[in-house]
């Protein structure tokens, strides 16, 4: 093949099977163990669409009601099932619709496959119908993407497009196929990708870098662990937590880190970064070694860089070698699989408190506590609070159920707030901070684990931005939970536009249209609460109906999330109010 | 950090849309090329794009390793300009006739090494093959007397050190099969 990366293989005889390059398509699905799928049908994607008819009852396509949908249900699904999530669509307007859920699965590096129809490979090129290089487009989006032309290609490229997003540090892949490539008959046969030749999905590990790590660690008075999503990704939850129990080393986590270790857990110390605990952002600054685990020092974590705990050697534990020293200079870097690099490094390491230190955590908590939290949980004020609404979530789930938040104040509510006892608990748009998320991606989660409680929580803004999506719940009866914390404000922008805009709402308050009928419009049991005496009832009944339910609290119209570390600021500088 | 120029040697598959991918990298950190170049390199099935930039250290150090997490890229290194051996080649079309009238072009001629590659009865076409100071020297000297065309490649360079890029493919094979 001339254009795609070549290949490790095994000389083997494989069985073939002529068929069309569409059927192909589902075969290789099917091969790679996909049961479910998302997407759109339109015309260059026809064929593919025309076999998926054949296969109906080995391989479930849910239609969603706009592309974007179908690639954050495919993200929903793959970040609670664990499995590699897919969007179909077709060509042009179908694919890049598509652009947004995979540039968010880029930056949150979820495991997921696009696959959009083409025009005839003889049009390419030619400005045609529905034509667009979604190639070029979403190159820059993509862990890997490629052009299929031939259909004799497509087995090896899906069996790429699946190892790629799967392995490593894992990501969204795209695979374009021409309209001719799907009608072309060839003999099919298929065999799992089992290495590229260029690609080193997870890099060695340096038996030098465990004992320099480990000797940091033990002389370490005060150190702080700082966990992202690499642990849940690396399915590495077990040996971190013997890690910090061993060491006894407080540990905070990312936004995307959220749920690795249990929010009960005594060494979780809560969320860093702009709207994370006080305690560990003040602490971050004091702590004498930092240590990064499967996390990347985005900029909503460090705040302003040139004062960022310049005081403390630093640890990065790390499978992507492009995210080491990319932020902060590392005196040590760990890399590989955080599950495998854990293990290792747990029995060079002594056994260890840091009481005194984790005093300092505890003392903090207090003042964030006395300041911040009891008035966002127990509010005495006549308006509702988003967090109260998370506590009374708490109280009926206890902690078990799986949180999917949307953007803006309300995800950094849920975040702060929602209990989790299991890990693959939160989903949310960390790195893209896409509006709409929520929603679609609740259908996914729901499907990726049926077996759990699915809560999405939502504003009233970007409830709007994917609203459509309550058709697919209607369609295919998917039990999902929805909680609109209505403002009537794109309440994060603002809360900015208050802080630091002089009051200025430009284009921030909304007119809301009658969620409850819309929600019911759909099918959907849907009730309205107002008052705080209706809250815990209203939780209670939400989540004791079958199937979906739609829940939407009126909340105090301006109220602000705190802590907080202005942008550019350093997060020892976190606010409290 | 100061800026200084680099010369990124990155060897790759031969794939459709990785030259894109590459450029990519330079244009979300809004860095400029100074040249561009892409060619089969000493194994076969393995290409190289040389690349040369005027960055800092600590810019081309993480533009090395964005570019090394592109799938289809096998390595990438960075050199100064005094641990490679590097050139660039320019052609110069120029009228015949001045050839034959002006005698002190064919003195220009001469003291620059350039090569005659062709003549006609319109024009000939120079060759200049060095660094890019001679061969800005020598547009500087031809230049009054008129160019019909000028054009000049980007740098191709070799480095003074080994670069073992075929140990290195094969321990990407191995790790992958075992």
């Amino acid at each position: 093949m001339e254009t795609a990366t070549q290949t490790v293989t095994k000389e083997t005889t494989m069985k073939t099977e002529r068929m069309t390059g569409a059927e192909a398509v589902i075969r290789c699905l099917l091969a790679e163990g996909v049961d479910l799928i998302y997407g759109y049908p339109g015309g260059a994607i026809m064929p593919v669409y025309d076999e998926l008819f054949k296969y109906e009852d080995q391989l479930t396509h849910i239609l969603t009601r706009h592309e974007q949908g179908a690639t954050h249900a495919a993200q929903g699904y793959a970040r609670t099932s664990g499995k590699v999530g897919v969007a179909m669509a077709t060509s042009g307007p179908g694919a890049t619709n598509l652009v947004t859920g995979i540039a968010d699965a880029q930056i949150d590096s979820t495991p997921m496959v696009c696959i959009t129809g083409q025009v005839a490979s003889h049009l390419l090129g030619s400005d045609a119908f529905q034509e667009t290089d979604i190639v070029g487009i979403s190159t820059p989006v993509t862990k890997w993407n490629h052009q299929v032309t031939k259909a004799a290609d497509i087995p090896e490229v899906f069996a790429k497009a699946f190892y790629i997003a799967r392995s490593g540090r894992p990501g969204p892949v795209l695979i374009d196929i021409t309209k001719d490539a799907q009608f072309e008959e060839f003999d099919f046969s298929y065999e799992p990708c089992k290495g590229i030749r260029s690609y080193k999905a997870t890099p060695p590990t340096e038996p030098k870098s465990l004992e320099d790590a480990a000797d940091l660690i033990n002389a370490a008075k005060k150190p702080l662990i700082v966990f992202g999503q690499g642990v849940i990704l690396g399915e590495a939850e077990e040996e971190f937590t013997a890690l910090i129990e061993k060491a006894g080393i407080p540990a905070a986590w990312t936004i995307l880190g959220l749920s690795a270790l249990p929010t009960s857990h005594p060494l979780n110390v809560g969320m860093v970064g702009m709207h994370g605990n006080y305690a560990p952002n003040k602490l971050t600054n004091e702590c004498d070694l930092l240590i990064a685990v499967g996390m990347r020092f985005d900029d909503r974590v460090t705040g302003n860089l040139d004062t960022y705990a310049k005081q403390a050697k630093v640890i990065h534990f790390e499978i992507d070698p492009a995210e080491v020293d990319k932020n902060v200079m590392s005196d040590v870097a760990v890399m590989g699989n955080v599950k495998h690099t854990l293990a290792k490094i747990l029995p060079l390491i002594n056994k260890n408190d840091h009481q005194a230190w984790l005093q300092q955590f505890n003392d903090l908590m207090e003042i964030e506590y006395d300041k911040v939290i009891k008035n966002e949980l127990y509010p005495e004020k006549e308006g509702l609070s988003m967090g109260e609404v998370l506590r009374g979530i708490n109280e009926e789930t206890k902690g078990d159920a799986v949180i999917v938040s949307d953007v803006g104040q309300h995800q950094m509510i849920a975040c702060r707030y929602a209990a989790f006892s299991k890990s693959k608990s939160n989903v949310t748009s960390g790195g893209l901070g896409t509006m709409g998320f929520a929603l679609p991606a609740a259908i996914g989660a729901k499907m990726g684990a049926p077996e759990r409680d699915v809560i999405a929580i939502i504003g009233d803004g970007g409830y709007q931005m994917t609203i459509q999506e309550l058709g697919t719940i209607f369609q295919n009866n998917t039990a999902v939970k929805i909680v609109v914390l209505n403002n009537e404000f794109l309440g994060m922008v603002r809360q900015w536009q208050q802080l630091f805009f002089e009051k200025r709402y430009a284009s921030t308050e909304m007119t809301n249209p009658d969620f409850i009928t819309i929600a019911r419009g759909y099918h959907i049991p849907a009730k309205r609460v107002t008052k705080r005496e209706e809250l815990k009832e209203a939780i209670k009944e939400m989540m004791t109906t079958e199937g979906a339910y739609f829940l939407e609290v009126c909340v105090e119209k301006e109220n602000n999330v705190f802590p907080m570390i202005p942008t550019g600021a350093s997060v020892s500088d976190v606010r409290l109010s | 950090m100061e800026k200084e120029n680099y010369t990124i040697s990155v060897y790759t598959e031969n794939n459709i849309g990785l030259l894109n991918r590459i450029s990519a990298i330079f244009l979300k950190r809004r860095i400029n090329l100074d040249s561009f170049t892409a060619s089969v390199s000493e194994i076969k099935d393995v290409f190289r794009f040389t690349i040369v930039v005027s960055v800092t250290e600590e810019q081309v150090r993480k533009i090395i390793t964005q570019i090394e997490k592109q799938i289809e890229v096998i390595k990438a290194f960075y050199h100064r300009d005094d641990e490679t051996i590097y050139q660039e080649t320019a052609l110069f079309k120029i009228s015949s006739k001045l050839l034959f009238e002006e005698r002190q072009i064919q003195n220009v001629i001469k003291e620059s090494n350039a090569q005659i590659v062709t003549v006609t009865p319109e024009f000939f076409v120079l060759e200049k093959t060095g660094r890019r100071y001679e061969v800005e020297a020598l547009y500087d000297k031809l230049e009054p007397y008129g160019l019909m065309q000028f054009v000049r490649s980007g740098r191709i360079a070799v480095t003074k050190e080994k670069m073992h890029i075929s140990k290195i493919l094969e321990t990407f094979t191995i790790e992958e099969v075992n």
